[in-house]
């Protein structure tokens, strides 16, 4: 595997690997309205670094941790007075706060905040890559296998009850899911910006598809495209490279949405 | 043996009791239609026997492998899911294209396959819904105010349809409706309902019912259903399941022939 040491071969593995677990994710998060849930699941799980660090165990450990636990509270809080995005504000927030003051107290260790904040693709090692394509692998057998019965839950809850699926266990199996995703992207493109890789390329996928399966590959394409794309022109002109596959995906967006403009209007 | 048994239902939900004490057999075959005024657990009921809605207390009994098709009351489908009418046939079991079509001609929605479901009219939706819940090859066919947003002849048509339907597959159909004019004629029996059984009985049984008058009236040959429903008696099952109690505002007319219009 000579061709894993360069740095650049690795990054452009480990950005590949995150697009595609967050493919179908993204677009389960877009159809279910949930990309707020998202934002506040990825923001919480900088409690998870802080922790890992502190009491130094492995950081993919620590941060799935706080991401379940964070997803865990905020489904158990949910219609109990408060508004879920409110709920979702409350507890995203006071997870960063704290994740960032508990990093404070970490002498001895220096650690690089930033990079965990918008991701440091070029930093990326062997492990990390194992991490990234196991986890990816994880989701994506865990879509496979509950495709249809997510989707018809996410349809209706009922139509899921009538044909013999509980809805609450596809519910679940999302948490999940995202709770890796957030585990295995924070590496790649940082707290701040796990969601914009969820979100972005589904909602720059979704006029070009016409099934549900169609919107989920074109979402991964999308997603792999600003990956590779965004690395080659960070690398030219030397700007940081989360932000710089996250503006990709949006220059996406927008051409997508754009055209899909242009035909409205046509067909009119 | 029963598709359905229910022994005294109760449900509560959000600390309101929504039904109370609710008996009700499902035989296969049979025509079931629920009807009663908005709130009166009609959906509920529905809900509970797909499993959706926990009973507080009483039984929900389902033979065992029974095969449901459900008609939600209303699909909402997020306009960013993209969805073709032939895609939406295979959730969450995968059919044959040969299977797809053949539902599609028989619930009179042939030739959608390619349609965008969020595309299609409120008809054309509702016949691809109905579409889908043949697939599963129902012994049970459940319809929850299947024809809501429907004009009035595309109610009589769609009920036309299911009636066809019905013919063929055999199955027991349920059904929750206020356009009585419409679906009663077809129906085996008729609940009326309002969080307890009113009455039940054939449809010019219920027609005539007392308390089927005092929930929909009578003035209007049962072509306009009045929502209007203020009465907190109680009824004595064990007594008597029909009719043995009296509505002391029972608006009258308890004579007035039975709504025809539902003849055609």
């Amino acid at each position: 595997m000579m061709f894993l040491d360069d740095f650049l071969v690795r990054a452009a593995l480990a950005g590949l690997g995150v697009a595609l677990a967050a493919a179908p994710l993204g677009c389960f998060v877009v159809w279910r309205r949930m990309a707020y849930f998202g934002d506040a699941t990825a923001h919480a799980s900088i409690l998870g670094v802080a922790l890992s660090l502190t009491f130094s165990f492995s950081m993919f450990g620590g941060v799935l941790l706080v991401a379940l636990l964070m997803a865990g509270i905020v489904s158990a809080l949910s219609g109990r007075g408060y508004a879920v995005d409110t709920l979702l504000g409350v507890m995203a927030h006071s997870a960063l706060a704290f994740g960032l003051v508990a990093v404070s107290f970490l002498h001895g260790v220096r650690i690089d905040l930033m990079a965990y904040l918008f991701g440091d693709i070029l930093a990326v090692g062997r492990a990390d890559l194992a991490v990234i394509w196991g986890g990816a692998a994880v989701v994506l057998a865990l879509f496979w296998w509950r495709w249809s019965a997510l989707l018809t839950a996410t349809l209706n809850p009922d139509l899921a009850h009538a044909a013999g699926l509980d809805p609450r266990r596809e519910q679940l199996v999302l948490t999940v899911v995202l709770a890796a995703v957030v585990a295995v992207a924070i590496k790649v493109v940082g707290v701040l910006l796990i969601a914009a890789m969820l979100i972005i390329p589904a909602a720059a996928a979704r006029p070009l598809a016409r099934t549900p399966e169609s919107m989920a590959l074109i979402a991964a394409a999308i997603g792999g495209l600003s990956a590779l794309g965004g690395l080659q022109l960070a690398y030219r002109f030397d700007t940081p490279t989360g932000p710089t596959i996250v503006c990709l995906a949006a220059g996406l967006f927008a051409l997508t949405s754009l055209a899909d403009l242009v035909r409205a209007g046509a067909d009119r | 043996m029963n598709l359905v048994d229910i022994a005294q239902l109760s449900v509560r939900l959000g600390g309101k009791t929504v039904l109370q004490g609710v008996d009700l057999t499902i035989r296969p075959g049979e025509i079931i239609t629920i009807v009663g005024p908005n709130g009166s657990g009609k959906s509920t009921l529905l809900r509970s026997i797909i499993g959706a809605v926990a009973p507080q207390d009483g039984r929900v009994t389902r033979k065992p492998g029974l095969r449901i098709g459900y008609v939600p009351q209303k699909l909402f489908i997020d306009p960013t899911l993209p969805l073709t009418v032939r895609r939406f046939l295979s959730l969450p079991q995968r059919v044959s294209d040969a299977d797809a079509r053949a539902a599609l001609d028989h619930a009179g929605a042939g030739g959608l396959e390619d349609r965008q479901m969020s595309r299609l009219s409120g008809g054309q939706f509702q016949r691809a819904l109905l579409a889908r819940a043949l697939l599963s090859r129902p012994e049970l066919l459940i319809l929850d105010e299947a024809t809501q947003g429907l004009d009035q002849p595309g109610s009589a048509a769609f009920y036309r349809q299911l009636e066809e339907v019905r013919g063929t597959l055999g199955c027991a159909v349920l059904m929750v409706s206020h356009e009585l004019h419409v679906v009663m004629a077809a129906s085996d029996r008729v609940l009326c309902l309002n969080g307890h059984v009113c009455c039940q009985g054939a449809p010019e049984h219920v027609a005539t019912a007392p308390e089927y008058r005092a929930l929909f009236g009578s003035g209007t040959q049962g072509a306009l259903a009045l929502y209007r429903h203020d009465h907190n008696h109680t009824h004595d099952h064990a007594a008597d399941p029909h009719h043995g109690h009296h509505h002391p505002h029972d608006p009258g007319g308890a004579g007035d022939p039975p709504p025809q219009e539902a003849a055609e």
